[in-house]
């Protein structure tokens, strides 16, 4: 048996979709989940009968898992509704590994479906407040933060403690642009370069509008299965091999913006899967802004910290350039970033690489290890971090 | 870029931080101390974060500090500027600079606290750039 992750032979990717719309205005929240499950189930080769486990987060509307076990007249024994915001669904993925190795379940569905798009939501340039009974709320909410500042200070400080420019942090959206040229489905298909970054106005200083993610609307949906159900699908294997959550906060005032919560969450799957960064053949690094790539980057080993923005520049994450591929479906800056959360969708272009059905002129030779990493909530104060290795077997 | 201070939205007064907002009122900074570990903390809790004790109480901060990290929001009405500043008493708060140049804002560089009215609400703690006098 293949090393990494223990209990009960683990748990299978086995289904896969991204919902190829964009703007849904003559849809509804429940319908992009429904069509979501349809066809990732479809993909798998299963159908709604066999699903016995239902993952959803905060995009589900309702009583969450209630409302959409509802509508879609699932008849499940295990729910779950985790909620970091984006990095939910890896988190779903790891805990449906989990319930399937207790014997909770065996086929688990897990959806996202949101329109942000058609509301004409300001998703990272207004203040926004998730309850207004937080603790937090009275000491942050009156002073304006928006989505995009609470990037925008971890990239200042970065910039002050190593000199990461606006230059590098751009490379990482040309390389994006480089990939969703060859995505049908891609929300912005245009090849960008860093000065075509640098003239875009300033949204949150230092960021620019290209170094912000596309608002979206759409779904996804991914299937895990045990083992014995991955045996009988006519579908190639992907194994979870590893997975890894952390959490981190302004910590009382001991705030610092050096390092994400994903330095924990990485070194934690890297741990289980018995790889290291070296083996990793194909990344899906969730990419909100600019800055959260290249911190994630130094997080998970690929480079020292510090030394992201050297690491990023230069075409280094693009496809068949550089030495690692990272997102190649255009990622949120420029394909897809639905519900305001991105982690179905790197799931989902990992899933692709693995089974050698990415486009084929962003495919990966020989892709059989693939790392998903994702921060969700807010880089710049309380947020989740996680990330999952996948394995084709 | 002059830096205007912002109208704020008021802020919900809690049983458990209306002593800070009362504070506010008379222009002095609180900071929530532990008496069984000795640090500070913000934003206040009545259980230490750090060791979560409840013996913990108010303490007056001296307002003065650094600019650890900022950014100024551009896609708004009017420009303005969010931070987090390192206070003396070595924690960081999230809030405004106010009352300065943009160009004149610089990570490290010296702050101290205004209190500048809400919306309808209790006076907000934000900082300015400490000048030398003259
Ligand atoms: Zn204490």
């Amino acid at each position: 048996m293949a090393a990494g992750r223990s209990g009960a032979g683990g748990a299978y990717v086995m289904g896969v979709f991204e919902h190829p719309t964009r703007k849904a205005v003559d849809r509804s929240i429940g319908q992009l989940h429904a069509e979501s499950a349809q066809a990732a189930l479809a993909d798998a080769g299963l159908t709604r009968d066999d699903v016995d486990g239902y993952f959803c987060a905060g995009d589900a509307p309702g009583l969450g898992p209630l409302s959409l076990v509802d509508y879609m007249g699932l008849k499940v024994r295990h729910m779950d509704s985790t909620e970091t915001g984006g990095t939910s669904y890896l988190m779903h993925v790891d805990h449906a590994a989990q319930a399937i190795a207790a014997g909770k379940c065996s086929v688990a569905l897990i959806t996202l479906g949101g329109r942000p798009r058609a509301l004409g939501m300001a998703t990272g340039t207004a203040p926004r407040v998730y309850s207004a009974d937080a603790p937090d709320v009275p000491f942050e909410f009156p002073y304006g933060f928006t989505t995009a500042n609470l990037y925008a200070m971890v990239a200042r400080r970065h910039m002050h403690a190593f000199g990461t420019t606006s230059a590098q942090l751009a490379w990482v959206k040309v390389a994006a642009s480089h990939h969703a040229q060859h995505n049908p489905h891609a929300l912005l298909k245009d090849v960008v370069t860093v000065e075509d970054v640098l003239a875009s106005p300033l949204i949150a200083d230092p960021l620019h509008r290209l170094d912000c993610c596309v608002i979206t609307d759409g779904g996804g949906a991914i299937v895990v299965t045990a083992p014995e159900v991955a045996k009988s699908l006519n579908r190639p294997k992907v194994r979870l091999r590893g997975a890894g959550a952390a959490a981190k906060t302004p910590d009382g005032g001991r705030l610092d913006l050096t390092y994400s919560a994903v330095a924990q969450s990485g070194r934690r799957a890297f741990e289980e899967a018995g790889v290291t960064p070296a083996d990793i053949k194909y990344a899906s690094i969730y990419d909100s802004f600019t800055i959260t790539v290249l911190m994630q980057l130094e997080d998970l080993g690929f480079c020292a910290k510090g030394e992201g923005g050297r690491f990023v520049a230069d075409g280094n994450l693009i496809s068949g350039v550089g030495r690692l591929p990272v997102n190649t479906d255009g990622g949120g800056l420029c394909n897809n970033h639905p519900a305001n959360r991105g982690g179905v969708t790197k799931v989902i272009e990992a899933v692709r690489q693995l089974r050698g059905e990415a486009h084929p002129r962003v495919q990966v030779p020989g892709c059989d290890l693939a790392l998903v990493s994702g921060i969700g909530g807010q880089l710049g104060s309380r947020h989740g971090g996680a990330t999952v290795i996948l394995e084709r077997e | 870029m002059y830096l205007k201070p912002r109208r704020a939205p008021a802020p919900d007064r809690t049983p458990e931080t209306a002593a800070y907002w009362d504070a506010a009122r008379d222009g002095r900074l609180l900071l929530r101390g532990c008496r069984a570990c000795g640090q500070v903390h913000h934003y206040p809790r009545t259980l230490c974060p750090f060791c979560f004790s409840a013996d913990t109480e108010w303490r007056v901060a001296s307002g003065r500090g650094t600019i650890y990290s900022y950014s100024v929001m551009h896609r708004a009405a009017e420009p303005y500027a969010v931070a987090y500043v390192r206070l003396d008493e070595g924690v960081t708060v999230m809030t405004n600079l106010v009352a300065c140049e943009a160009d004149e804002i610089r990570i490290d560089g010296a702050v101290h606290v205004v209190f500048h009215p809400s919306e309808g609400g209790d006076p907000i703690p934000m900082f300015t750039p400490l000048r030398p006098p003259g």
